[in-house]
């Protein structure tokens, strides 16, 4: 079943009537794509092509500047129509600093008006799962890298969205937290039935994690390679040195012309 | 620890005040001209319990002063950050209401206000009030574009937003604020007292030092910065209070 529809959709920043002096930027031109329920969809592409502002347009954070996003066959044609339907999780660390982590995963819920207590109650029992138990009282400078971004990824589950918009969720973590932390969305990905974008600009973790890579070109992003990944699952970290990998990875470096 | 760092500068203070107690006892230099330290604190202990009185006066107008200072500051600071153009029009005034010398403000109060205590808080306020501003100002202006973005995607209303994102990041900044203009309160006070008062530690050092008794001037100067130290340890305490996770170490 396919659950979003991105039809031809574009996006220029700067310009316009008003700012007519200031160069434009395309960001984004003419993306279609469709994304089935339940798939694990990554966006690969060199930084700068688009990749997050397509995340933002989608989250409702940004309005484009033509095409249309359907969410099961809905049209969101507004921004404010698109804000509160996606889980949307920035590139940046955003934990707030002055919630104790349980209170920062629990914070979809509280902003969606729901029991605070129920959203602790359910937070604490995927504390565990999340590499988070007993720290759910601390205070996120007090965190690692790696478990901010779990504590990040477990406010975005919690928050009830079934599609989940993930902005290189491990960029910025060191290579070893980065392998621990895919192997470990791997397993986690199984006992949640949720449909996730996932951007990122490192091919082995897109083949990785995903079940299908969008490939984007250059500024400005479009795409250029639509292509399943059917590597079978549970993969684990000796699936990258696979030869069904590896001649999967050629293709792709081939499609991002590396 | 917080004892140890005392230590270093509480030890040199004192070497001092010993090195002026031998100085005026050895040159002899007149009491009302410099006062040792230990006269300045017979002077304190003769007059203490009028001091008392002028001192509960002074904190009196520096708690109103600081109160309506808070709720007028973050309230412009607000302001000004709700709307840009009012930020446009009024963050330069607020500058250049700065430069207005708040010294030469204060005869002309009394002739608006009179003798009163309303002279005085509105001097406190006048120098407590732009630091909050401005600080306060500053730190919701610089809320994370991200987390903003983040409650956003979550289609949270605007309220939300400033109570649980805007206020809580502009907090640090507040108590900056807040601090600088503690410190700056009892001085202030003392310079509304200064213009023309019945009661309070301006009055008191201004008749004192009238009358030559300069061991009294000295004794008011001590506990003006006294006041003032504990005020802004009180800040400091309340700042750690409602922003724990700024210091704590969980």
């Amino acid at each position: 079943m396919t659950l979003l529809a991105v039809d031809s959709l574009s996006k220029t920043f700067g310009g316009g009537a008003r700012r007519g002096t200031r160069s434009q930027v395309e960001a984004v031109v003419d993306l279609t794509f469709k994304v089935e329920a339940g798939e694990f969809l990554t966006i690969i592409g060199p930084s700068g092509c688009g990749k997050s502002t397509l995340l933002r347009l989608l989250a409702g954070l940004v309005q484009p500047d033509g095409g249309q996003i359907y969410l099961q066959g809905q049209p969101l044609p507004d921004a404010s129509d698109r804000q509160g339907r996606f889980g949307y999780m920035p590139q940046r660390d955003t934990l707030l600093p002055w919630r104790t982590v349980l209170d920062n995963v629990i914070l979809g819920v509280e902003l969606a008006g729901g029991s605070r207590d129920a959203a602790r109650e359910e937070a604490r029992q995927l504390l565990p799962l999340f590499g988070l138990d007993g720290f759910e009282n601390n205070w996120p400078s007090t965190l690692s890298g790696g478990m901010r971004q779990r504590a990040a990824l477990l406010r975005t589950f919690l928050a009830g969205y079934d599609i989940l918009l993930l902005d290189e969720p491990f960029g910025a973590l060191d290579a070893l937290t980065r392998r621990m932390l895919q192997q470990w969305l791997l397993g986690v990905r199984r006992r949640f039935s949720k449909t996730i974008l996932f951007i990122t600009h490192d091919v082995d973790e897109a083949l990785l994690l995903g079940d299908r890579m969008l490939v984007f070109s250059p500024r400005p992003g479009r795409i250029t390679a639509d292509l399943k990944i059917d590597l079978p699952h549970p993969r684990d970290e000796n699936t990258i040195l696979e030869p069904d990998f590896l001649t999967l990875k050629r293709n792709a470096l081939a499609h991002l012309k590396l | 620890m917080q004892a140890a760092r005392l230590f270093l500068p509480a030890a040199v203070l004192l070497t001092l005040a010993i090195l002026w107690e031998l100085v005026v006892w050895g040159l002899e230099v007149p009491k009302w001209i410099v006062p040792s330290p230990s006269a300045i604190w017979l002077a304190f202990w003769e007059m203490r319990a009028l001091l008392g009185l002028h001192v509960a006066q002074t904190m009196l107008e520096v708690a109103i002063g600081i109160g309506i200072a808070v709720a007028a500051g973050v309230s412009v600071a607000a302001a000004i950050n709700f709307s840009p153009l009012l930020q446009r029009a009024v963050y330069p005034l607020l500058v250049i209401s700065q430069t207005v010398p708040i010294l030469a403000l204060a005869p002309l109060l009394i002739i608006w206000f009179g003798f009163g205590i309303a002279p005085k808080v509105i001097v406190v306020t006048l120098f407590c009030f732009f630091p909050i501003a401005v600080n306060t100002s500053d730190g919701l202006t610089s809320t994370e574009p991200d987390l903003i973005d983040l409650f956003r995607s979550m289609g949270a209303t605007w309220l939300q937003i400033w109570r649980k994102v805007r206020l809580p990041a502009a907090l640090p900044y507040f108590f900056s604020g807040l601090k600088i203009a503690a410190t700056y309160s009892v001085t202030g006070a003392i310079v509304g007292e200064w213009v023309g008062a019945k009661q309070g530690l301006g009055i008191y050092m201004l008749r004192s030092s009238a009358a030559f008794k300069t061991a009294q001037v000295f004794s008011a100067i001590v506990i003006t910065s006294l006041l003032s130290i504990m005020l802004f340890l009180a800040v400091f305490a309340l700042e750690r209070g409602m922003m724990p996770w700024h210091f704590d170490e969980r």
